[in-house]
């Protein structure tokens, strides 16, 4: 077991379809500036950077070397990762053992991305086996499509259950000042649409954006010191699959089932629907904001449908699921999962503004990536 | 190995991918190349907490994580601190032919080398410590080679 490990603090740019005022580096030095304000530091408390993104978006590589000055990184242990989407919460994830090593006290994860340089679906192509499924089946939408049709068939799910969480989580970005989409939508705008790829339309999916988020993590002693109300760690978990896409097992999400059964066993948690306040979910469609409900164990499988109708996770309801408005509003990709966390972290702080989830003491947090990965990050108020 | 393996016949796929990237210059170093091609001009940028003199200018101070916003005109002369002859052609990567000579020269006025082509001298009498000034093309487009090289001075 690691040692215990606090949020202390949280930057993140104002995100847009296209940041032509800024540059990566100045979207990571926008990132870092507000995350060091948020903890009251300077660069000189942080013992240890670790920044993420995926290359192939800018065709820049080594962000750990050319965005020194905008990192703060100058002389500094710098660590770069990068895990595909999941890489928002891998840079959360090494931000974090590096804390819970003993070795490092304060530890900036960074993530950011600059999806406006290029094109974000040929770019995210190259993640797929190139001499076998890259041609038939690659591109972000159409293997969500395909998992959603299989769990509409299996479970009688519908598009109208994913068109309630578009609408939640987009006029839930409404209350976020620092969200990329903010539009009022109604279920019936998202059912009309235009179609992507069957059962998924274009208000079903998340956007590319320009952005950067910065999250900082301090042992205990320091978080205590240096912060009135640390956001703690009481688990990370990764979990990986894959060979091939046709092996995946596509009703279920088996990725998530795993990461978050053995997180809610480190966070002590038996019953997650009720003994969390808030999740910061990386929904990449609203399709998997239905289907993935049944993997975080809030219900049997097929269950997620009754829970989406009975407002279960509207910002009103038992457990409010994206207050930030999520990733269908806001998708910097090597940043998206970290966001999940530095909202989560800003829950458990008080500090979320309009989107604040009143009192919230316990946050689950999601990553996604690859094909299918996940991360899960569980904040609370007390001490692990 | 196996049998089969001696009479299979081995494909290798072509990729069918393209990318077109472009790149956010950003608000710094915009200003530079806006100060190079509209006046002709090398400016960098100045840490108000350390005094450190960055050229090409920084986001942020490498020293200080401060934001170096004292803007200051260079007189474009300096020195050479390195350099190699580059013997070797590489067309995709390289703009002009080899043999060519780049190297670092340190600006007057600035505490960081610039990196960049020394010409109009056979390579031959390039030295450490030569002392060189910019020499800029008429037709300018906003970006590094705006300035063509750097050359001897006198
Ligand atoms: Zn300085």
């Amino acid at each position: 077991m690691g040692k215990r490990v606090g949020i202390i603090g949280v930057g993140q740019t104002h995100h847009a379809a296209k940041r032509l005022d800024a540059s990566g580096t100045e979207l990571i030095a926008e990132a870092v500036s507000r995350a060091l304000d948020d903890a009251q530091l300077t660069i000189k408390d942080i013992d240890a950077i670790v920044v993420g993104n995926m290359d192939h978006f800018e065709n820049i590589n080594y962000v750990d070397m050319w965005a020194v000055d905008g990192l703060g990184a100058c002389m500094k242990p710098v660590f770069k990762v990068t895990t595909g989407g999941t890489t928002g919460t891998t840079v959360g994830a090494c931000g974090y053992y590096h804390v819970a090593s003993g070795l490092f006290d304060v530890v900036m994860a960074v993530g950011w991305e600059k999806n406006s340089e290029s094109d974000t679906q040929a770019a995210i192509s190259t993640c797929a086996n190139p001499t076998l499924e890259r041609d038939p089946f690659a591109g972000a939408i159409g293997p969500l499509a395909t998992e959603y049709s299989m769990y509409m068939k299996a479970f009688g799910a519908t598009e109208e259950d994913a068109a309630m969480v578009a609408a939640r989580d987009r006029n839930n970005a409404l209350r976020n000042p620092y969200a990329h989409s903010r539009q009022e939508v109604t279920v019936e705008d998202v059912l009309n649409s235009p179609m992507l790829s069957y059962p998924i339309k274009f208000l079903d999916m998340c956007p590319r954006s320009d952005g950067s988020c910065a999250v900082i993590f301090a042992c205990e002693e320091k978080a205590k010191k240096l912060c009135p109300r640390p956001a703690w760690v009481h688990a990370s978990v990764v979990r990986h699959d894959y060979t091939h896409f046709g092996d995946l097992e596509w009703k279920f999400m088996p990725t998530l089932e795993r990461a978050s059964a053995a997180a809610y066993k480190l966070a002590g948690i038996t019953n997650p629907l009720k003994e969390f306040d808030v999740a910061e979910l990386y929904l990449p469609a609203s399709t998997c904001g239905v289907k993935w409900m049944d993997s975080l164990w809030f219900c049997e499988h097929g269950g997620a449908p009754a829970l989406i109708r009975k407002g279960t996770f509207e910002m009103d309801g038992e457990l409010p699921i994206n207050p930030s408005g999520g990733v269908i509003s806001t998708n910097p990709i090597g940043a998206t999962a970290l966001i999940r966390i530095g909202e989560g972290a800003w829950q458990i702080m008080g500090r979320a503004g309009e989107r604040q989830v009143e009192g919230a003491k316990k946050a689950l947090c999601t990553g996604f990536g690859g094909c299918s990965w996940s991360d899960v990050m569980i904040l609370g108020a007390d001490l692990p | 190995m196996s049998d089969w393996k001696n009479d299979v016949e081995i494909m290798v796929h072509e990729g069918k991918i393209s990318v077109p990237y472009s790149w956010t210059v950003g608000s710094t170093l915009s200003r530079f190349y806006c100060e190079l091609r509209d006046n002709g001009k090398i400016w960098a940028n100045r840490c108000p907490k350390c005094g450190t003199t960055f050229v090409p200018p920084k986001i942020k101070c490498i020293n200080c994580y401060e934001e170096p916003h004292d803007w200051v005109e260079l007189p474009g002369t300096g020195t050479v601190e390195t350099y190699t002859v580059v013997r070797y052609e590489e067309p995709s990567m390289h703009p002009r032919k080899a043999p060519f000579v780049y190297g670092v020269i340190k600006m007057d006025g600035a505490d960081t080398g610039m990196v960049h082509f020394i010409d109009e001298v056979a390579p031959e009498d390039v030295k450490v410590g030569m002392r060189v000034e910019a020499v800029l093309e008429d037709e300018r487009e906003g970006n590094i080679l705006d300035i063509k090289h750097f050359r001897p001075i006198g």
